[in-house]
């Protein structure tokens, strides 16, 4: 005889678990998880050494990379400053949040303020996973066109911040920014915004000075 | 490619599940899928047969039930449902909408013998 079940469970529901497991451990160490997620070489790690160069002095910075095989963005983090955790996905088109489990407890979370992740380089799958960071970073680029928030919704609902890279080749490529920013705020009604370029530094510091406020609050609640 | 640890979460859900109401097999299995949500139904039927193979869930059959995306306008209060990329509203032009339906990702049911 057919019986019918209904349930009511997300499906990833098993990995929000653990998320919710490495948001706790974040907090009760006092640091700011970030993720940060794009398509492949729009410049997550560029960005990545830029804030550890810029912002080390004041915090202390950790840095997991996933990546599908090399650990070429963990060593560039390394170099830059930061103490760094290389994740092989092994093929897996996104980090989860065992994944991160791992990575965590290879570092010490005590001495630490600032934990930067960078998730493997693809619109798509990392929307889908929670990881237990505080915040999700997009950094879309210049060269990638203006279409992408039509073409990636579930990346740009699912964001606390958006960077627009490689801002330098505007005068280069087709780059529609009004046609851009007005599929982001559909999307994602008033994202903060921060177009830059990791290649001259313009508008680095905007983007700066909200990491720092980020900190400044995530502080002053998990005290 | 993330069908793969999807379709491994669906059927741990479902064994879980099936195993709480002590049955043998399981036979459906209801999907709920948002349009926004991207999920290809042929990858996680792809990976359904292998990752199921061997299970009490072997040879259960998927169904997806797809949800359209609705959205509303803050502006004039339509309602409404867009095919294209476009999303804004279709009545007054306003882009001060809200998705209210559209990013479903669930499982809503399991029938079991
Ligand atoms: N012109 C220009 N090039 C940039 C900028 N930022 C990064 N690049 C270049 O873009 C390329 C990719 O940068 P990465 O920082 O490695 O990008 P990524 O997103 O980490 O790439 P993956 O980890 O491989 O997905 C490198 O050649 C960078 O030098 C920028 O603002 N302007
Ligand atoms: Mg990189
Ligand atoms: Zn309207």
């Amino acid at each position: 005889m057919k019986e019918r079940i209904p349930i009511v469970e997300k499906i990833l529901s098993a990995n929000d678990h653990i998320a919710a497991q490495n948001k706790s451990a974040l907090d009760s160490a006092g640091v700011l998880g970030l993720n940060f997620m794009a398509s492949p070489g729009a410049g997550k790690t560029s960005l990545i050494e830029h804030t550890i160069k810029k912002l080390k002095d004041r915090l202390k910075l950790a840095v997991v990379d996933g990546d599908v095989a090399t650990s070429i963005d963990a060593d560039r983090a390394a170099a830059a400053g930061a103490q760094s955790v290389q994740i092989n996905t092994g093929g897996e088109c996104h980090l989860d949040a065992i994944m991160l489990q791992g990575a965590l407890s290879e570092l010490h979370l005590e001495e630490i303020d600032l934990l930067i992740v960078e998730n493997v380089g693809n619109l798509i799958c990392p929307a889908s996973f929670k990881l237990g960071t505080h915040k999700s970073v997009l950094i879309a680029s210049v060269p990638e066109g203006d279409d992408k928030p039509y073409k990636y919704p579930g990346m740009y609902r699912g964001v606390e911040a958006l960077v627009i890279n490689k801002i330098d080749l505007l005068p280069y490529v087709e780059f529609d920014m009004e046609y851009f920013r007005q599929g982001v705020e559909i999307l994602n009604p008033g994202l903060v915004t921060f177009p830059l370029s990791c290649r001259t530094d313009e508008g680095l510091d905007a983007y700066l000075a909200w990491v720092e406020t980020e900190m400044e609050a995530h502080r002053r609640v998990v005290q | 490619m993330h069908e793969l640890s999807i379709t491994e979460s669906i059927l741990e859900i479902a064994l879980r599940h099936a195993a709480e109401a002590e049955a043998e097999k399981i036979t459906d299995i209801h999907l709920v899928i948002g349009k926004l949500s991207s999920i290809v139904d042929d990858s996680v039927q792809f990976y359904w047969d292998i990752v199921s193979d061997g299970t009490a869930a072997q040879g259960a059959v998927l169904h997806f039930r797809r949800v359209r995306i609705e959205i509303v306008c803050q502006a004039c209060g339509e309602s409404y449902h867009p095919e294209e990329l476009d999303l804004s509203c279709p009545g007054c032009g306003s882009r001060d909408v809200r998705i209210v339906a559209g990013e479903e990702f669930r499982l809503e049911a399991i029938e079991v013998e």
